[in-house]
């Protein structure tokens, strides 16, 4: 037992932290939101020049044979500068090839996933019908769907890779609250799939990527909204003093600081429970998602009150991480399904 | 990153759950499952001298002053099997867990000698004399003072919610000794045996019923001129560095004993169908979480050894765990429902969760309000400035 990063995991962590804090500035970000949601050149050198995006996917499929803990750390670090990357959907559909896909289809996907070439999205529906290798239905609100070659999508139990350009497929990009990572539909008509072959291990795979990466960057995100606002509270100075001498102030910090402790500890709690192949793995998935998503929520609504008026403006990046924090609570699975999970571990089914 | 047990760490636990159950089971059947602090003093002061004859009392003290110099891990695998066998708290935490170790890092070879053993062997029970009336929060404001007469220090004043006193032997006292002297300055800390005609002690009743704390009052009571830790003029530092260990390894077995608390919360909604109200599970769930999150903080906090940064594991620790079991108590009785407002007897006595509905109003209180909590979690851990004092 020892639940401290190594020092490799505090060099990866450091790496992390200065890649994003240096390319994925506001002024990227902004640029990425009025265009298509996504930093182009900051996921390219993300790729290729940092090369971790493949940091959990195993050694000889051409990653870095790393674990769930040094990928939280990486969505960690971009999380907290809300950076427009497809990380999520990446993360989700490299592992899901890895953990249930076949040889060919490792070696047809993961190396231009893994070098930025090919950008993956997932999804997953209970009411898109498959009918031998064809799919009909319909995804909605797919993260980065827009843009993404190929998908890895769930049509109830089973796992398919999709190409975007496959005849039947049709795509609707939307503009979404969160402009770092736009939600897409995307809608099959007879398009056709190609099975996973392990599909359960390709779908708990993809859940653990998918949840940990979320709870990362909301643990990312909510020290960010910290970090900034105990900036703000130093500098801003009213009645003579400055804002952060106000108790109810410092005592709101406080508070944010409290839970992002604890969303830190459930983040690196569930990464090290998957690696550890731990019988905890499960309700420390759901803790993580549930809990972190609602820390950083808290987090960002709390930094556009102590910023006063200039917190509401779109010039200033709270409301990046206000959207981003919202985003996070929904997406794969709000916090009261995840405590539901928990409370069927422990309490059985409700009625 | 790693949170496995090793193999050997494993048969640690093995031993240590055997040993604990074998007691709870056998000799000490009559104390399994006691929740209150101030139930049954004389068997539980039996069962620390058990332990200490056992060597499992103070296990991470270095082996001469009875310890096993077990490692932390060995630490924490030890306070969790403790209370998962319903093995009642040790009537005195304060002595193993905050004198001793005061002791150990500031006291002089001959303290060692004289305490430590003793300590270990359960031998001497100690308690806190730190909150007077006039210093709660402030505790810089003390006033009881303390001065040097024929090689004796003479202690006059009185001390307040002195926990357990009226069962301990020894009380360690923030004194002030120097004349006219305000604030952090000026305090000596000091140890005095509780047994004698200058020191009084009155309980004070709890809004449960019970009385755990007391008035101590001091006219003209003594000790030997060598019972001070530190030097004259160092009872701040001291105390403050003691308050420091109360966020120890101990910790984890006070998580264990909230698993059995949340446990029997969630007995008691299966039982009487509270578990399937989905507001009810939603906060059975968040207890859930709340109480695992605490054990990974608890041990982010002592696997850290990077004690250059504030480790805000361990500043936000205390809020937490306080606010979240004052939570547990609120959910008991909304799992409970008016069950929980009936007393089992004619006595005013309260079964473990009612109980700890009253008792977990104490959590947010004592070792630093949650509003001093986030005083210091704002100033030390986020740099904000410090609160204005006032001049009195
Ligand atoms: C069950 C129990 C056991 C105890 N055991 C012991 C013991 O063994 N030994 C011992 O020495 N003491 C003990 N205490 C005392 C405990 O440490 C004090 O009660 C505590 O420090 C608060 O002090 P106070 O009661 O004087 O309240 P005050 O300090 O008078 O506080 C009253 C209220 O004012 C608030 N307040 C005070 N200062 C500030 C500030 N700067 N900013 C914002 N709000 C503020 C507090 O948060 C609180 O809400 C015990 C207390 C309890 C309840």
């Amino acid at each position: 037992m020892h639940f401290a990063f190594t020092e490799e995991q505090a060099m990866i962590a450091e790496t992390a932290r200065a890649f994003f804090a240096e390319n994925a500035t506001s002024e990227r970000t902004r640029k990425a939101m009025a265009g298509q949601g996504i930093d182009r050149a900051l996921w390219q050198a993300f790729c290729q020049e940092l090369g971790l995006s493949g940091i959990a996917i195993p050694e000889e499929l051409g990653g870095a044979g790393l674990g769930m803990v040094e990928f939280a750390i990486v969505a960690e670090a971009a999380g907290a500068q809300v950076a427009a990357i497809p990380l999520l959907g990446h993360a989700m559909a490299a592992r899901a090839i890895a953990a249930g896909g076949t040889a060919a289809q490792q070696a047809e996907w993961l190396p231009a996933m893994l070098g930025g070439e090919v950008i993956a999205a997932c999804s997953g529906s209970n009411s898109v019908a498959a009918t031998g290798d064809t799919l009909t239905g319909s995804f909605q609100f797919v993260p980065h769907g827009a843009l993404a070659q190929v998908f890895v999508l769930r049509a109830g139990a089973g796992l398919w890779i999709v190409r975007a350009d496959a005849p039947g497929v049709s795509i609707t990009g939307h503009t979404t609250m969160d402009q770092t990572r736009p939600l897409a539909t995307v809608t099959l008509d007879a398009a056709q799939g190609e099975a996973l072959a392990d599909s359960a291990a390709a779908l708990q795979a993809a859940h653990e990527a998918g949840w940990i990466c979320a709870a990362a960057e909301a643990l990312g995100g909510a020290q960010a909204c910290l970090d900034r606002t105990v900036d703000y509270a130093k500098e801003r100075v009213q009645f003579g003093r400055p804002i952060g001498s106000f108790q109810a102030y410092k005592h709101r910090l406080a508070d944010m600081m409290i839970e992002i402790e604890q969303a830190r500890s459930a983040v690196y709690w569930a990464a090290c429970a998957v690696d550890e192949q731990s019988d905890e793995a499960g309700i420390a998935l759901h803790a993580a998602k549930s809990f972190a998503a609602d820390t950083m929520f808290m987090c960002a609504g709390n930094m556009i009150q102590l910023h006063g008026g200039i917190g509401f403006t779109w010039e200033h990046d709270a409301h990046l991480y206000f959207k981003r924090a919202r985003a996070l609570q929904t997406m794969l699975g709000s916090g009261n399904a995840h405590r539901e999970q928990v409370a069927t571990m422990i309490l059985g089914e409700a009625a | 990153m790693k949170l496995g047990f090793s193999p050997a760490e494993e048969a640690f636990r093995a031993e240590c759950a055997d040993w604990l159950q074998a007691q709870m089971a056998g000799p000490f059947k009559d104390i399994k499952g006691i929740s209150k602090l101030t139930a049954s003093p004389e068997r539980r002061k039996e069962w620390e001298q058990h332990l200490g004859e056992h060597r499992w009392s103070c296990i991470g003290w270095p082996v001469e002053w009875g310890g096993r110099g077990a490692s932390l891990a060995e630490q924490v695998i030890f306070a969790e099997e403790y209370a998962r066998a319903g093995v009642p708290g040790r009537v005195n935490h304060i002595g193993i867990e905050l004198a001793g170790p005061t002791i150990l890092t500031f006291g002089t070879e001959e303290q060692k000698q004289r305490f430590l053993p003793d300590i270990a062997a359960g031998r001497t029970i100690f308690c806190q004399g730190f909150s007077e009336p006039g210093a709660g929060s402030d505790l810089a404001s003390v006033r009881t003072k303390g001065r040097l007469e024929n090689g004796e220090w003479v202690v006059n004043g009185q001390k307040i919610w002195t926990s357990l006193a009226h069962i301990s032997d020894w009380i360690f006292v923030v004194t002030r000794t120097e004349e006219g002297s305000k604030g952090p300055k000026g305090l000596t800390f000091l140890m005095m045996p509780i047994d004698q005609p200058g020191i009084e002690i009155r309980g004070i009743t709890q809004i449960n019923g019970d009385a755990e704390f007391n008035e101590t009052f001091f006219t003209d009571a003594r000790c030997p001129a060598d019972s001070l830790i530190g030097g004259v003029g160092d009872g701040w530092k001291i105390a403050m560095g003691l308050l420091a260990f109360e966020r120890g390894v101990s910790t984890l077995g006070q998580q264990m004993a909230f698993r059995n608390e949340l446990d029997e919360i969630i007995a008691a909604a299966r039982a009487n169908g509270a578990a399937k109200d989905p507001l009810i599970r939603q906060r059975i769930a968040k207890a859930e979480i709340g109480l695992r999150l605490m054990r990974y903080g608890a041990l982010r906090m002592l696997s850290n050894t990077d004690h250059s940064k504030i480790d805000g594991a361990a500043l936000t620790y205390k809020i937490q765990w306080a606010t979240w079991r004052r939570g547990l108590g609120e959910l008991a009785m909304d799992v409970l429902g008016q069950a929980g407002e009936v007393a089992a007897g004619d006595e005013y006595e309260w079964d473990t969760l009612p109980n700890l509905f009253l008792y977990s109003r104490a959590d947010t209180i004592y070792g630093g309000t949650n509003q001093i909590q986030r005083n210091l979690i704002a100033e030390r851990g986020l740099g904000m400035p410090r609160e204005p004092r006032g001049d009195v």
